[in-house]
């Protein structure tokens, strides 16, 4: 899911680097209100955690892989600004040092991974957990399918930005200046893979972590307070 | 002991694993992911690489590419393991340094910080 350089068209890279800027400074605000110092180290976990399970690529038929990315877990347990902070430092991070996801990208993994998937897994794990106890195998449930649908929001929203680029640039002959695919490859291409691999993958970890916190230690799963603004 | 120390145990310990990304798709001869193929890649697929694409595919050069140290890049799958933990160990550590310097500008000078 990380877009490399030279797939994205100067108006989407612009675009979407210009979305995340007011989400960066809102997170940056709301973080600053809310984050305890205490509360670092958790903040550092969710970033590793991201970073280190987008290295586990999994192999599909048709000769391609994916991955987990652990941004609906941070969501979960940081609340969404905060994780929103965290899964954004991870891909920097990918992207400067390791080459994964392109520098001109970062604007649109950012938006997809960092926000797009974080608000979709903290809504969606609240939404179906309602108001049951902490430690209630509902919010195993609810951790699942939040992670299998946020990853799979993720990838749509990815699928989108590669899909308008032979809309938005050609060249004078018809050729695609950059990704060469429309929305009628891209969407089925990367939704279809999180549907059927990608989006079960991320569930289960989603899940796994937070019944694993259950048991161990409930108090790192009420540690989102809804931030007053 | 503390959760988090459990944690980042457990963070250390898919550092180690994290070979199994590498392997397993090498195994079941996987290349890239959907939509992230080099230029090399491309030109195998389609028979050419768009112009825009090309001029901007090589913007930056990571220090280490494709999670592979350097001049790692065509040695052995064992070698490209090891490459692959260390830069596993130095992208979490990158990261979390990050998150520190960050985390203790955000969370700085802020009254009620001890509960």
């Amino acid at each position: 899911m990380h877009i490399p350089d030279g797939y994205l068209g100067p108006v989407t890279s612009a675009l979407t680097y210009a979305l995340m800027l007011p989400i960066w400074s809102a997170a940056s605000r709301i973080v600053k209100k809310t984050l305890k110092a205490r509360q670092v180290p958790l903040l550092a976990i969710g970033a590793a955690f991201s970073f280190v399970i987008m290295m586990f690529n999994i192999p599909i038929p048709g000769g391609t892989t994916g991955h987990a990315t652990g941004a609906a877990l941070a969501g979960i347990l940081l609340g969404p600004w905060a994780a929103c902070i965290a899964v954004t430092i991870a891909l920097v991070v990918q992207a400067l040092l390791f080459g994964d996801g392109g520098i001109t990208a970062i604007g649109a993994n950012c938006f997809n991974m960092a926000f797009v998937e974080t608000f979709a897994g903290y809504f969606i794990y609240k939404l179906i957990s309602g108001s049951s106890a902490i430690t209630s195998g509902r919010r195993v449930f609810a951790a699942g399918i939040a992670g299998y649908i946020a990853i799979n929001a993720a990838a749509l929203s990815t699928a989108v930005m590669f899909g308008i680029q032979p809309i938005l640039h050609r060249t004078a002959d018809g050729q695609p200046l950059y990704c060469p695919y429309g929305l009628n490859v891209s969407i089925p291409a990367m939704l279809g893979e999180h549907l059927l691999v990608f989006g079960w993958v991320e569930a289960l970890v989603t899940a796994l972590v937070v019944k694993y916190l259950q048991k161990q230690d409930s108090s790192l799963l009420e540690s989102v307070k809804e931030p007053k603004r | 002991m503390k959760t988090t120390a459990k944690l980042w145990i457990g963070i250390g310990i898919l550092a180690l694993l994290s070979p199994l990304g590498l392997i397993l798709p090498e195994r079941f001869k996987a290349g890239d992911a959907w939509g992230e193929w080099g230029v090399n890649t491309f030109k195998e697929i389609f028979g050419y690489v768009p112009a825009g694409l090309r001029k901007l595919s090589n913007l930056w050069s990571a220090p280490f590419s494709d999670y592979a140290l350097n001049g790692q890049q065509d040695k052995g799958l064992c070698q490209l393991s090891l490459g692959y933990i260390a830069s596993a160990v130095i992208g979490i550590l990158v990261t979390v340094c990050a998150v520190m310097l960050l985390g203790r500008f955000l969370s700085k000078g802020k009254p009620g910080e001890k509960r």
